[in-house]
Order: C-alpha cells, then sequence, then structure tokens
C-alpha cells in the first residue's frame, strides 16, 4: 500500500540521487513486468502487507502490486474513470476503490504506470493480512483471469504478541501451500539458501530504512515520514526487499539524510527543502493519492512536518525492533507477516501511535481518515479522543479517500488542517502565557 | 391467527425489542453464578459456551427502534450501521449483563470493534475468534483447534468449571437438536412459504440468539405444529425468491413484509447465519473439540466472510435456488457491508450464467422507508412472473 514513483509520476520539485536511482529502479521492474510474457518470466500479484517478495523472488518470479498500480493510477488522474469502469461493472459504489480501480484498470487494457501492458498473473498470491478486502479482491480477480491462488491465511494480532501456534498456522501454509504453487508457477524447486541470503540483504536494508526514520526524531526533521515516507522512503522496499539494489538504495539514502542532517537541512519535498519546521505532527492512516502533491503542500506551506506515521508500516515494522532472520527462514515471513501495522489489534496501534508522539517529540497528530479502508478507518474516532487522553496532544481529524477523486474536498480539508494547526499554535501561546 | 400462535410469536419479537435483554438477566439470576457470554455474527462455537453452563447471547445491533446518541460519535458515516448500535448499546449500559464479548472474524469492522471493545471495556472478556481460511485438516485444523482450546479454557476459566468432554458432547448433541429444527423449519418454509411467512419465521429464529437453546429448540417446534393449524393462511400467486447479503446486520422487520407483500415468497435466505452456519450434524461421538474442527472445516455454510479454496462462487447459492424452486434472488445487503458488496458481483456473474432472475438493494438496520422496496420488489416478481407465463 505503499507509493512508488515512476517515469510518469512526479510530485517533480528538487530531486536527490535517491529519488532518481528509485525511479530507475521501479521504471526497470516495470519493463521487465511488460517483457515478462515474451522473456518466459512469471508473475505473481501479491499485496503489500504481508508481502513474501523474498520468498517469490527466491523462485526468480516478478511480483506486482495491485495497490501499488492502483495509487499510481490516482496520481495519474486516471482512477476516477477506472472506478467508474468496475461500478459500470456492478461493483457498489460503498467499498474499497482500490479495488474497483484495480478491476476498472483491468477492464480497460490493463496499461501499468510506465504506460505498457502489465503481464496477466500467473499465480495470485492472496497474502490476507490486516485486510478483509484483500481476500474479495483476489477472489474477483481469480474470476477475471481464471488462474490459480495461493491462500496465505495470516491470524490477526489481537492480543499484541505473536502466538508459536500462529507462526506454525503460516509456516504449515507456506509449505502445503504456497511453495508447492511457487514451484509449479515457476518450475524450481524451492532453494532455502536462496531465501536466507535474500533474508540477508533484506535486514541490512531494514537497519537502513529504520535509520533513515529515526533520524526524524532529530529537531528539525531532515525527511517527511508520510509524505517523504510513501514516496521516496518507504515504497522501494516492498518489490526490492532481498536485493542488492535494495540495499544499495537505502545505503545512498542514509547518507543524503545523513549530509541533510549535518546540515541542518529540513526535508526535501516538491516544493524545495522546507525551510522551517514549526510543527512536528504524526500521522495516522493512509494519504489521498489523486491529489497527492496539493495535499502535501498544504502541510508544507504551514510549516507542518510529519515526523511519524502509521501508513509507512503497512508494509513491515521494522522500527519495533523485527528484522528478517536468515536462520529460520519461513518462521521469520510468518513474523513479518502478522507484525505489519494493520494486522495488529486496536490498542497496539494506539499504543504505538502513543510511543511516536513521545519519541518523535511531536506537538500534535492528526488522522486522514479514508472512506475506503475500514481496516484503517473502524475505531479511528475512539484512537483520537483516548491518544489525546494519554498523551496530552490535542488531535486533528480529516477525512478524504484513497483514490476516488470524489471524495478529496481540498478547501475543506485545508481548512480543516488550518484550524488544527491554529489550535495548536493557540495552545502554545497559552502554555507559555 | 390462533392466541397461542400469535402469543408464541409475540413472546419472541418482545425478546427481540428487548435491549435491556431482560430475559438473559432472568437466564442468568435463575442459577447461581450462571454467566452470558455475548457474541456479534456470523459464527462462533456456541456448544463451547454452553458446556461451561454460560448462555451465548447473539448481538446484532439494536434495528431501528434504538435512537443512536453515543455510537455515531464513534464511527464515521460511512462504516455500516451495525457497530454503532451495538457500540449505543454497550455505552448505555444495556450490555452490562453480559460477561464476556467474542467478535468473530467476518469484516474488518466487527475485528475493529473487537479492539475499540478492549479499549473501552478493559475490565471485561474480550476475544477476536479469527476463524480459519485455510480448510485443510493438517493446517487449518491443527490452527483451529489450538483456537478452541484456548476458548475452552477461558470458558472454563470465567465459568469457574473447567469443561469437560462429556458435558461438551452434550453441548453438541443439543445445537444439533437446534440447528436440525431450524432445518427443519427452513424446509417447511420452502414447501409452504405462505404457511410459514419469512416475517414469522424470522422472528422465531431470532429469539435464539437471547434463548438457551433447548428453549429455542421448543420455541420453533411449538411453531411447526401451530402454523399449519390457521386455515386461513393460502398460497397467492407470488415469486419464489432467495435472499442474499443479510447475514451480519439485520434488516428491520419492515422489510421482511414488505417483500412478502410486495409479491415475493422468501424461500431461503441467510438471515442470522451464524444459528445453521454449520451445514449438517456434528459427531457426538469421541473427541468433541475435534468434532467441532472437523465440522467447521467441511460442513461451514458458503458465505462472503468465507474464502472458498475451489473459487466457485456462488454454487451453494445455485444450489439453494434449485433446491427451494426459486424463481428469482434479491441481493439484499446492508450499506457499506464489505463482505457482501464485494461478494455481489460473483454472484451476480454465476445467476447470469445459470440465467437466474435477479435484483439487489441495500438497506440499513434503522431503515424507516419501504416505498421503494416495495416497488422494486412488485416489479422484480411481477417481472418473474410474467416471464415465466411467457
Amino acid at each position: 500500500m505503499t507509493a512508488s514513483s515512476s517515469p510518469r509520476v512526479s510530485v517533480e520539485g528538487d530531486k536527490e540521487r535517491s529519488m532518481l536511482l528509485q525511479k530507475q529502479m521501479i521504471a526497470g521492474h516495470y519493463t521487465a513486468l511488460s517483457r515478462a510474457p515474451q522473456e518466459g518470466r512469471k508473475v505473481v500479484y501479491t499485496f503489500v502487507p504481508g508481502n513474501l517478495t523474498e520468498l517469490l523472488r527466491s523462485f526468480d518470479l516478478l511480483p506486482v502490486l495491485p495497490e501499488i498500480n492502483a495509487l499510481q493510477s490516482g496520481m495519474r488522474k486516471l482512477s476516477g474513470d477506472y472506478i467508474a469502469e468496475a461500478e459500470k461493472h456492478g461493483h457498489s459504489e460503498d467499498v474499497c476503490t482500490y479495488v474497483k480501480c484495480d478491476i476498472g484498470m483491468l477492464k480497460k487494457g490493463n496499461i501499468g504506470p510506465t504506460g505498457e501492458r502489465l503481464p496477466p498473473p500467473d499465480l495470485l498470491l492472496l497474502s490476507y493480512t490486516g485486510c478483509f478486502t484483500f481476500m474479495k479482491w483476489f477472489e474477483l480477480l481469480r474470476q477475471e483471469y481464471d488462474c490459480p491462488v495461493a491462500m496465505l491465511h495470516v491470524p490477526y494480532q489481537s492480543e499484541g504478541h505473536i502466538l508459536p501456534h500462529h507462526v506454525d498456522y503460516i509456516v504449515q501454509q507456506l509449505r502445503t501451500e504456497v511453495i508447492p504453487k511457487l514451484e509449479q508457477v515457476s518450475g524450481l524447486r524451492y532453494d532455502e539458501d536462496r531465501l536466507r541470503e535474500m533474508l540477508r540483504l533484506s535486514a541490512q536494508a531494514e537497519d537502513d530504512l529504520v535509520w533513515v526514520l529515526e533520524s526524524a526524531k532529530h529537531v528539525p526533521s531532515p525527511i517527511d515520514a508520510y509524505f517523504g515516507g510513501v514516496y521516496y522512503i518507504g515504497p522501494m522496499f516492498t518489490a526490492f526487499r532481498g536485493t542488492a539494489e535494495g540495499v544499495s538504495y537505502y545505503r545512498v539514502l542514509r547518507e543524503e539524510v545523513e549530509g541533510r542532517l549535518r546540515e541542518g537541512l529540513g526535508p526535501l519535498t516538491p516544493e524545495g527543502s522546507q525551510e522551517k519546521e514549526r510543527y512536528r505532527l504524526v500521522m495516522e492512516g493512509p494519504p489521498n493519492w489523486t491529489r497527492f502533491r496539493e495535499f502535501w503542500k498544504m502541510f508544507y506551506d504551514e510549516g507542518a512536518v510529519i515526523v511519524a506515521s502509521s501508513y509507512t508500516k503497512v508494509g513491515g515494522l521494522y522500527d519495533g525492533g523485527f528484522r528478517h532472520d536468515p536462520e529460520r527462514p519461513l518462521e521469520t515471513l510468518a513474523e513479518y507477516c502478522m507484525g505489519c501495522y494493520t494486522n495488529l489489534g486496536l490498542p497496539t496501534r494506539l499504543a504505538l501511535l502513543e510511543r511516536y508522539i513521545r519519541e518523535y517529540r511531536a506537538g500534535g497528530f492528526m488522522i486522514n481518515s479514508i472512506k475506503s479502508c475500514n481496516s484503517f478507518s473502524v475505531g479511528q474516532l475512539l484512537m483520537l479522543r483516548q491518544l489525546e487522553q494519554r498523551t496530552g496532544v490535542p488531535g486533528g481529524f480529516i477525512e478524504s479517500d484513497l483514490v476516488d477523486p470524489r471524495y478529496f474536498s481540498a478547501a475543506n480539508i485545508k481548512n480543516r488542517i488550518e484550524s488544527y494547526l491554529q489550535m495548536l499554535d493557540q495552545k502554545r501561546t497559552g502554555v507559555n502565557a | 391467527m390462533s392466541a397461542e400462535l400469535a402469543n408464541l410469536i409475540t413472546h419472541a419479537q418482545e425478546l427481540n425489542d428487548d435491549f435491556d435483554l431482560t430475559s438473559v438477566r432472568a437466564w442468568k439470576e435463575a442459577g447461581t453464578g450462571r454467566k452470558a457470554i455475548g457474541h456479534m455474527p456470523i459464527y462462533v462455537p456456541r456448544e463451547l459456551i454452553h458446556a461451561a453452563g454460560m448462555l451465548p447471547v447473539g448481538i446484532v445491533g439494536a434495528g431501528e427502534r434504538l435512537e443512536i446518541i453515543r455510537g455515531d460519535a464513534y464511527f464515521q458515516s460511512y462504516i455500516c450501521h451495525i457497530p454503532r448500535s451495538t457500540i449505543e448499546l454497550a455505552l448505555s449500559r444495556r450490555l452490562d449483563v453480559l460477561d464476556g464479548m467474542l467478535f468473530p472474524s467476518i469484516c474488518d469492522v466487527i475485528r475493529n470493534l473487537s479492539g475499540m471493545w478492549a479499549m473501552l471495556f478493559p475490565e471485561r472478556y474480550v476475544r477476536y475468534v479469527d476463524l480459519p481460511q485455510n480448510f485443510e485438516s493438517q493446517t487449518g485444523g491443527v490452527y483451529w483447534r489450538r483456537e478452541l482450546e484456548t476458548l475452552r479454557d477461558d470458558f472454563g476459566r470465567l465459568s469457574g468449571k473447567p469443561i469437560e468432554d462429556a458435558t461438551l458432547r452434550d453441548s453438541i448433541a443439543v445445537y444439533n437438536e437446534n440447528r436440525s429444527t431450524i432445518r427443519e423449519l427452513y424446509r417447511a418454509r420452502s414447501r409452504q412459504p405462505w404457511v410459514y411467512p419469512t416475517s414469522e419465521v424470522y422472528v422465531l429464529l431470532r429469539a435464539g440468539n437471547l434463548l438457551a437453546p433447548e428453549d429455542h429448540t421448543a420455541l420453533l417446534r411449538e411453531y411447526l405444529r401451530l402454523a399449519p393449524l390457521e386455515t386461513d393462511r393460502r398460497d397467492r400467486d407470488q415469486s419464489r425468491v432467495v435472499l442474499v447479503g443479510m447475514f451480519c446486520e439485520q434488516p428491520p422487520l419492515g422489510l421482511l413484509l414488505t417483500l412478502e407483500r410486495a409479491g415475493c415468497w422468501v424461500v431461503d435466505d441467510d438471515l442470522l447465519l451464524g444459528l445453521r452456519w454449520i451445514m449438517g450434524e456434528i459427531s457426538c461421538a469421541g473427541d468433541p473439540l475435534q468434532a467441532l474442527v472437523e465440522a467447521f472445516l467441511t460442513k461451514s455454510a458458503e458465505t462472503a466472510a468465507r474464502y472458498l479454496p475451489d473459487g466457485q462462487h456462488g454454487g451453494a447459492l445455485v444450489e439453494s435456488v434449485r433446491r427451494n424452486r426459486a424463481e428469482g434472488v434479491i441481493f439484499c445487503a446492508p450499506s457499506f457491508c464489505d463482505p457482501a458488496l464485494l461478494e455481489q458481483p460473483m454472484l451476480i456473474t454465476r445467476l447470469d450464467r445459470e440465467g437466474i432472475p435477479h435484483t439487489q438493494f441495500k438497506y440499513s438496520e434503522d431503515t424507516g422507508q419501504f416505498a421503494v422496496t416495495r416497488e422494486q420488489a412488485g416489479t422484480f416478481s411481477d417481472s418473474i412472473r410474467l416471464w415465466s407465463q411467457a
């Protein structure tokens, strides 16, 4: 569910080497996908939360992430038409717009972010992690593509801790359901040593990713951990986890951020470097993609920097200490899946946000409540209250959607953001007085 | 209608309308140390609660009769209605009689509601029941057994008495009897829907959320005895339809009455599906926990909240249409219900392939106006009858 940029999608502005590098890498990935049928490479569609990228790559399979395609369509202003197309085919206006955008894109030719046709899946790897809609989404795609599905049910972590039999359950599914289907599709045998090596590379990149995310603890923060987080910090992680390229990318990114820290620079944004850090905020919930740059600018204009966010943790929660462990390859994949943010019970999510507010010295937090996403949205109003009570930090609440342009009211959202930040000012003034 | 039948239906209706759960309080007070465990739709293993000597209580929101004052403050406008009325019931202390609450995995709303419950009522027993979506005995079966063992231990602790295998076997038998009676009622309605109108069947079925299963079975048997004695119940020229999408948030009774008045005989539905989730007998021999596991893996109802490994969506629906000699399907789902609404296009594809007519509309548990429903259902029914005659 995190973003990735591409040659056709840009929020423009100044770019650092990491941004250009990821652009190249992702363009290369999409080109490889478009050529996959001609080159005999097999393609697996799967989801960001609970993705098994290392396992797929250990079989030389190429991952396609439909959420990424949907949000790319949102950024390219195509999602409105795609959603309308899906609704024309009987999909309800009430349900997830990622799903409808993906179905609509398929109905209109399955043209990917680079303008090239995406290959149909050879396998749908349904990693059922933290989102009920995922199950229906791939059931719908199965009907469209008539291809095999490997179902991986990841137990929800309602109690806030992983139970041994939950790990066993996932490992057993990997052994009996997922790996045999990957073997069948790829024609290769499961190679655990190869998987271990990829997991080792993942852990290296994870160290640098966490370092970058935690650099936002500095005042001023050298990064924006939400808009920047989904634009160029987090997205590389999904498709390139377990690769040498991924390790190099995060090394470059870390060096850049180290440089910004040395120079006392704020985050790089599409409008240029953010010079003033007037507000440090924590953000809960996904962004809106159809007006991404405008949404970001609303915060930029006010000098608001997002120093930590939950959305950048849907693909894995590494700043809690998790690292892929090559010594326990399947078990570590199980633990990774279960630890993704939306697979965590509300009390655990609340505790994480509370930790972010304290550790990142945030003066406020904001919830962007997404119409499409019950997994995130249900309970957020209670989280708002309890987070305020626990931290004494005021929260703001705005509503939008992932990729449905009908549900982004710019004037209303801007007004709410400004009012909220004014309230923070008044609170600060009051405290000083 | 005979006074006896009228009293029976009124009794069930009063149970359903009583948001204070007086009947549950009365049940608890009738014995020392009795406890009650609430649960949301769709399926939880009620046998385990029963075997612990506790009363399973199905909570399905509050329909159209409860004014939502606090509940709306917890949910955005684009979330279905059942969580807001359920929270309203809880915050108004009407659910204090429950000693615990179970939230089965049906969708993200009910899932997150379990977390809200834990945050709002930290002193109470709350458990998210994550049903397996893998139906292989060595995989999903092993996992589900471990989950059931946890529930069994929890319920033993809550009730103060560990659950013995023999007791659990007895409880399984009690629920087998209950489900068998429900199936008998559904078969009777399918044969003669004018004798067993859905507006009555539903009221009696729903009382099963509140009554002890033995009492519910007795209630249904009495209805099966009394309804055919009504001499003025005659067949009318109505279309036979199957209702789909009502397995969680329940429709107002007025909506079911409207469908019947608009010319539809409901011959099958998925209302309160949890009461009959297991489609057949559960073995009363051997290891009872394993019997619950096997029944879940092999006899679970086909519904939107369940993964279908073979991908043949709509198979059970088409089979129901055929078995019940239905002439059409009405998709009637709550607004913003992810499982029902995401499943619908797949079911429609299947029905279209089979040439089965269908129509669709949405409701909310607090829907108060049925004019549009009546018009749409009436038109649908008319079109079926005209089409059939052609």
